[in-house]
């Protein structure tokens, strides 16, 4: 064993296999107990089913999008906070973490509010055609404003750390503003976007509270899976809950782990 | 001693309806730990009456009762005096004005009958959600749900009562009935008459989920069981009510978003809804905006009510508990109870309010259904005639 030079280790690392063990890891198994009492073709049959199936895809995919989206204008905001001074910019950074102190229902409920038909937004899109609550657009739209500071707070440390002067040197060594944005600024964001990105995503995934209140919850279209699990306990079917429960947290995790993994290869490929 | 009757005399009647969600959930969180802190710690004299005004509304969880009543947080039961006791009575949703008058007037009643203090605590929410609570562990002394499926849960799964519990009260344990009504836009513009409107192409329909909602259950029998006295036939009955879902364009979680569906975000023709909400709904909103059109034929909704044996029987409160629900079959309970919009038992108190209940033909879902378990495990439970409704394709 090689010698550390800071002392701790044993002590350190014990108390972080408690602190997931008790906090994450014995909660987490619970559900696995409880879905195991189906048996593996009971759990198969639950979690196949052509209802369950179509949640997991709607969760996952809105989730996703909402992601995507927080990633492209996060960034956006980003860089407006740490590269132009401007008048009540300290607002504006605050108003970021808006999102984590509302209580989320109060958002889906706010979200409803205004793009509902009748709404003060959803009237004005109504006549083009578009219509935000009770679709899988408004999903999307209230997972966007859940997840909006995530990006916005693992990208804005790493872009004001960022040396001007290495966009100056670039610049100075014939790359236009494009090739410099792409070829030396975008591979240093790379990985704090990817990880805004993924928090952004794997919190969206389990979003319940607010989705309710816009999703309008008809089955196959805009019925997202933590709802079904919640049907599933109103029948005081526990095991069929579990298993639905215990179906995403595998393809969350495994989401989770592909993406960091991806991270790493980025990395890897650092200069 | 004072502080016990303040909670159950505390006056306040309309109030809680009014204030909008999150401002309730807001004075909640404030309020709780000041409160149950008091509860311990504080001489009951010494407690201002603001704050012992908003007791019973802080202490009655909306969503998850456990989070406040629980045994998680491990409320102390407290016994100010050798004859003072506490109950707490596991109710669902839109209960709550009608037992906090309850309450009041039989704490009123059991004091000068036993000369006991009796503090009623209320626990609202969902009325599965409620019996799940109750199966975690909540001692509920009492429940008051809304369908007697979910006590039969709590006796089959927990076995914290008899299995026969409904036959230990009148009518079957349910001492108050409503039925199931249609609300309407101002006027009727959309013409809407009897349960056939329903299905008009062009017509929308708000009604929550039956899969989460006790509520939205009964209204679903009540469309089948009007399209089965209509056309006779099983199959006629189901693709009615496949018309009907057809035109539901939102599936609220419960009854009360898909009231406030209707109402605040002023979507969909008709609302299906308990008579008692309906016409509390007209009361609160005047008849500005709502009207309330009776169906020719509906289902008796019988809420029912049991004494939760086991938690009883360790609180030592088998008697008052049972005093507490035979009152809500008195003149007295009859009456709060129909002043509360659910329809009495009573005949003479009926009579009294014959003008709010009007006349309808009605059928229990023991008739039609052959009771609450069978119509649970035919039409709602997994792959049953509701989920058939919206298989892919249809």
């Amino acid at each position: 064993m090689p010698h550390r030079v800071l002392p701790g280790f044993g002590l350190t690392l014990g108390f972080t296999v408690l602190y997931l063990g008790l906090f994450v890891l014995i909660p987490l198994s619970t559900i696995f107990v409880k879905a195991a009492g189906l048996g593996w073709h009971g759990f198969w049959t639950t979690v196949t089913a052509p209802r369950v199936m179509a949640a997991y895809r709607l969760s996952f995919l809105c989730a996703f999008y909402a992601a995507l989206v927080n990633a492209m204008f996060g960034f956006l905001v980003a860089w407006v906070l740490v590269r132009y001074s401007f008048p009540a910019r300290r607002v504006a950074d605050a108003i970021v973490d808006l999102p984590f102190a509302l209580p989320t229902a109060v958002a889906g409920i706010a979200f409803a509010t205004l793009y509902a038909e009748n709404g003060w937004v959803g009237s004005r899109l109504i006549p083009f055609g578009v219509r935000v609550a009770y679709t899988q657009l408004g999903i999307v739209a209230v997972l966007t404003f859940i997840g909006l500071p995530f990006v916005v707070r693992t990208v804005q440390p790493v872009l004001a750390n960022l040396e001007f002067e290495m966009e100056e040197a670039a610049c100075s060594l014939g790359a236009g503003r494009w090739a410099a944005f792409t070829r030396v600024l975008l591979p240093r964001i790379w990985p704090a976007l990817l990880t805004g990105f993924t928090l952004a995503f794997a919190r969206a995934i389990g979003e319940y509270g607010s989705v309710l209140f816009i999703a309008g919850n008809m089955p196959m279209r805009t019925e997202i899976a933590p709802l079904l699990v919640m049907a599933k306990l109103d029948q005081f079917d526990f095991q069929g809950a579990a298993a639905i429960s215990a179906g995403m947290l595998i393809v969350s995790f495994a989401l989770l782990l592909a993406i960091n993994a991806l991270q790493g290869i980025g990395r890897r490929q650092k200069p | 001693m004072r502080f016990t009757h303040s909670i159950v005399t505390a006056p306040a009647t309309g109030m809680r309806r009014a204030t909008s969600p999150h401002i309730r959930v807001g004075s909640r969180i404030l309020l709780l730990p000041f409160v149950s802190g008091l509860n311990v710690a504080t001489p009951p004299a010494q407690i201002p009456n603001k704050v012992a005004a908003k007791v019973p509304d802080s202490s009655t969880a909306r969503n998850d009762p456990g989070k406040n009543i629980g045994p998680s947080l491990g409320t102390p039961r407290r016994h100010y005096a050798e004859n003072a006791v506490e109950l707490l009575n596991v109710s669902y949703d839109p209960t709550r004005e009608l037992y906090r008058e309850i309450n009041a007037a039989f704490a009123a009643y059991w004091e000068g009958k036993a000369g006991a203090i009796v503090t009623i605590r209320q626990s609202h929410g969902g009325s599965g959600k409620q019996a799940r609570a109750v199966l975690d562990g909540l001692e509920a002394d009492v429940v008051t749900l809304a369908l007697a499926y979910d006590v039969d849960e709590i006796a089959r799964r927990g076995k914290l009562l008899a299995i026969d519990w409904q036959a230990r009260l009148p009518f079957g344990s349910a001492p108050y009935t409503s039925t199931i009504v249609l609300l309407v836009r101002k006027g009727n513009p959309k013409r809407i008459r009897d349960w056939d409107d329903l299905v008009r192409p062009g017509i929308t329909v708000i009604t929550a989920n039956p899969k989460t909602s006790g509520g939205a259950r009964w209204n679903y029998l009540a469309a089948w069981g009007y399209a089965l006295s209509r056309w006779g036939s099983e199959s006629a009955a189901q693709d009615f009510v496949r018309r009907l879902y057809r035109n539901v364009p939102v599936l609220d979680v419960g009854a009360r978003g898909a009231t406030t569906t209707f109402v605040e975000r002023g979507i969909g023709d008709v609302l299906i809804t308990w008579e008692n909400e309906a016409l509390l709904a007209v009361k609160e909103l005047g008849q500005a905006r709502v009207e309330i059109i009776s169906p020719s034929v509906s289902i008796v909704a019988e809420p029912p009510v049991a004494v939760v044996d086991k938690v009883a029987k360790k609180h030592g409160t088998e008697a008052v508990a049972r005093a507490y629900l035979e009152f809500l079959y008195t003149d007295r309970g009859q009456e709060i109870a129909a002043r509360n919009f659910y329809r009495p038992r009573s005949r003479q108190v009926e009579k009294k309010y014959a003008r709010q209940f009007p006349t309808i033909s009605l059928f229990t879902v023991g008739n039609v259904f052959g009771g609450w378990t069978k119509a649970q495990a035919r039409h709602f439970a997994d792959g049953g005639i509701f989920d058939q409704i919206y298989q892919p394709g249809r």
